[in-house]
């Protein structure tokens, strides 16, 4: 266990944030978690109760009828952005006397860093360099993330949910979104900022950064473990395999949806639906891209003249 | 008549001279005596005045209501002051719960602000060229005074404010908030997203050392891979890109990332990003007003209500 190794990583002043980002993520996690749960409980009861639901003023906080509605912006609201303001000046006075921001040797583009890393917040799309193509985890993935996020509202017929913290009543939309966000993003960025080392190779926490070391890996890929060997035959198999996932994996999603979640499914129109599974499924493909590469040493599934998949 | 006409103001000057000397002379004297009573009822008006300066003319162009604690002037307070008229005069009494909003937009915004004033300040003090940017950031960190505060806070804020735009998109999120009607809404934040990575990528190759230098190389080789814009991208030689035309060669001003990146970085960062950023913010905050204010927290709706109307009198709890 090399501790140096590791607060050398932990202490980098730009992984701060990120060191920082992972207490911080958990605690608003916890939050949301608390009042969903509290919510779904309220639910139940309204559920089973008719009689209540029509009364009850369906909130989880204290409530008596003779309350006014509405407080006043000042001062209940605008102490609160003061305070708040004041905090997070507090915060980054005391972050910013003690710890310098970083300046390293002038630019030399003849002395490459090893590792040349991006700016902490794009380490996750550099992680997924590692299992894809430049032109997919550089540029595709990024646009489609992009886009996924903006369709999300449209392609969310669930009226539920809309305004409360809730598990029950949107477990789909969250637990993808969830894993988007924590697994995929937040993780990723986890790993290619504590775990990457020279080389972009995988060092543990605490493994010492050895500039030298070497990993005989060899990779296959995916046409080749069929023995197929001409170009033709690889390209039309790889396309066959990536249109073939989309459309097992669409009725994968529409089987899921039909018996699980038939009322979402009804809101939905052809084409939210199929821009939905599209969008899922190709958020599916980064980590079982992942699992191909590092449980079976895969690299490309899809290979023609102009590009590798 | 001549002769009085003469013995006035013509040839006898020194007798009419000598009437205007009188004249003068009793002028100032009665102003003087007017003075003596004048002035201290003047002074005492004016010190009784200074006594309530919310009366007076200067105060009241500033400020146009009165400050009694009265429901109204609580509402006049945030609606006729320009920086606080972003808020309505009344919210939702949960809609201040911080477990609920957990202020990440408003946080986000202040350090938006917090990058705005200190970036102005650095600016004084640095040339976006490579003669120059290194040695400017060494002269800030050493010799100027508060340099290097100046020089972290700009660095933790761009920092905390990504994670504060996290923060806030997992929120809105979570609590379902871009459902309609706030569909746009959620659209332009997810472009502020965009553009907040973007403002902190352009500024990280700002200081001209080794760690922007190849992080943003590593960042826009991604570009070059570009599909159909790139020249190592799918179908871009065909298309006829090489590395001087293609759009790396375009967001760098060169094949390689040197002075005129810097250049552009610099402008996109200072200039070009915080404009087209502040129009969306503008529009952004505008929407959670025109939207109906924040999302909640809203009563919870049962799923036997699912596909009845949101709003109006059946809605649920009203």
């Amino acid at each position: 266990m090399d501790w140096r190794q590791l607060w050398e990583i932990c202490s980098a002043p730009d992984n701060v944030p990120i060191v920082g980002l992972i207490p911080l993520l958990g605690f608003y996690i916890y939050l949301a978690v608390k009042q969903a749960r509290a919510n779904d409980q309220l639910i139940e009861q309204l559920e089973a109760d008719p009689a209540m639901a029509k009364t009850h003023h369906r909130k989880t906080w204290p409530f008596k009828p003779g309350w006014a509605k509405e407080v006043h912006v000042w001062p209940f609201l605008l102490r609160i952005e003061f305070l708040a303001a004041i905090i997070v000046t507090i915060i980054l006075m005391i972050w910013s006397i003690t710890l310098n921001a970083p300046l390293e040797e002038p630019a030399n583009p003849n002395l490459t860093m090893n590792p040349a890393k991006a700016p902490w917040y794009f380490l996750g799309l550099q992680e997924m360099l590692v299992y894809f193509d430049p032109w997919i985890a550089g540029v595709v993935m990024p646009t489609m993330i992009i886009i996924g996020l903006m369709v999300i509202p449209y392609i969310d017929t669930n009226p539920l949910g809309s305004g409360y913290y809730t598990w029950k009543q949107r477990k789909f939309s969250i637990s993808t979104f969830m894993f988007g966000f924590v697994i995929l993003w937040v993780a990723m960025i986890i790993i290619g900022t504590f775990i990457r080392g020279p080389g972009w190779q995988w060092f543990w926490p605490g493994q010492t950064w050895d500039h030298n070391r070497l990993i005989y890996e060899v990779n296959r890929d995916l046409p080749d473990l069929f023995g197929l060997t001409s170009n033709m035959a690889k390209a039309v198999f790889g396309g066959i395999v990536v249109v073939g996932f989309y459309l097992v994996g669409g009725g994968a999603v529409y089987s899921l949806f039909r018996r699980k979640m038939q009322k979402d499914f009804q809101r939905m129109s052809l084409l939210q639906f199929s821009l939905m599974a599209f969008l899922w499924l190709t958020m599916i493909a980064l980590p079982l891209k992942m699992a191909l590469r590092l449980l079976w040493h895969i690299k490309y599934v899809w290979i023609t003249p102009w590009f590798n998949v | 008549m001549a002769d009085e006409n003469n013995s006035n103001g013509g040839s006898s000057g020194k007798n009419g001279r000598v009437g205007l000397v009188e004249r003068v002379t009793t002028g100032v004297k009665e102003d003087i005596q007017a003075l003596k009573t004048d002035i201290p009822t003047k002074a005492k008006e004016q010190i009784d005045g200074l006594k309530d300066p919310t009366k007076t003319q200067v105060y009241t162009s500033i400020f146009r209501h009165k400050h009694d604690d009265t429901p109204r002037n609580r509402a006049l307070g945030v609606l006729s002051n320009v920086f606080l008229h972003l808020h309505p005069a009344k919210i939702n009494r949960d809609a201040v719960r911080y477990s609920y909003t957990w202020g990440m937009g408003g946080i986000t915004f202040y350090l938006f602000i917090i990058l705005t004033y200190t970036g102005v300040l650095l600016m004084f003090y640095y040339h976006p060229s490579k003669v120059q940017a290194f040695r400017d950031v060494l002269y800030l960190e050493h010799d100027v005074p508060f340099g290097k505060i100046l020089r972290n806070m700009h660095r933790w804020a761009a920092h905390l404010m990504v994670i504060g735009v996290w923060l806030h998109m997992f929120r809105v999120f979570l609590t379902g908030s871009y459902k309609k009607p706030r569909e746009f809404n959620w659209n332009i934040g997810v472009l502020l997203l965009v553009f907040t990575l973007l403002l902190s990528f352009t500024g990280y190759l700002l200081p001209d050392d080794q760690l922007g230098f190849w992080a943003v190389t590593v960042g826009t080789n991604m570009a070059r891979a570009t599909p159909l814009l790139g020249h190592e991208g799918p179908f871009g030689s065909m298309l006829g890109m090489t590395p001087y035309n293609d759009v790396r060669f375009g967001l760098l001003g060169g094949s390689i990332v040197d002075a005129n990146a810097l250049l552009r970085s610099y402008i996109w960062h200072c200039i070009g990003i915080p404009i087209v950023a502040s129009v969306l913010m503008i529009v952004h905050f505008w929407r959670v007003r025109k939207d109906g204010g924040i999302s909640g927290p809203a009563p919870v709706m049962l799923e036997a209500e699912a596909d009845k109307p949101r709003r109006g009198p059946k809605a649920a709890g009203e």
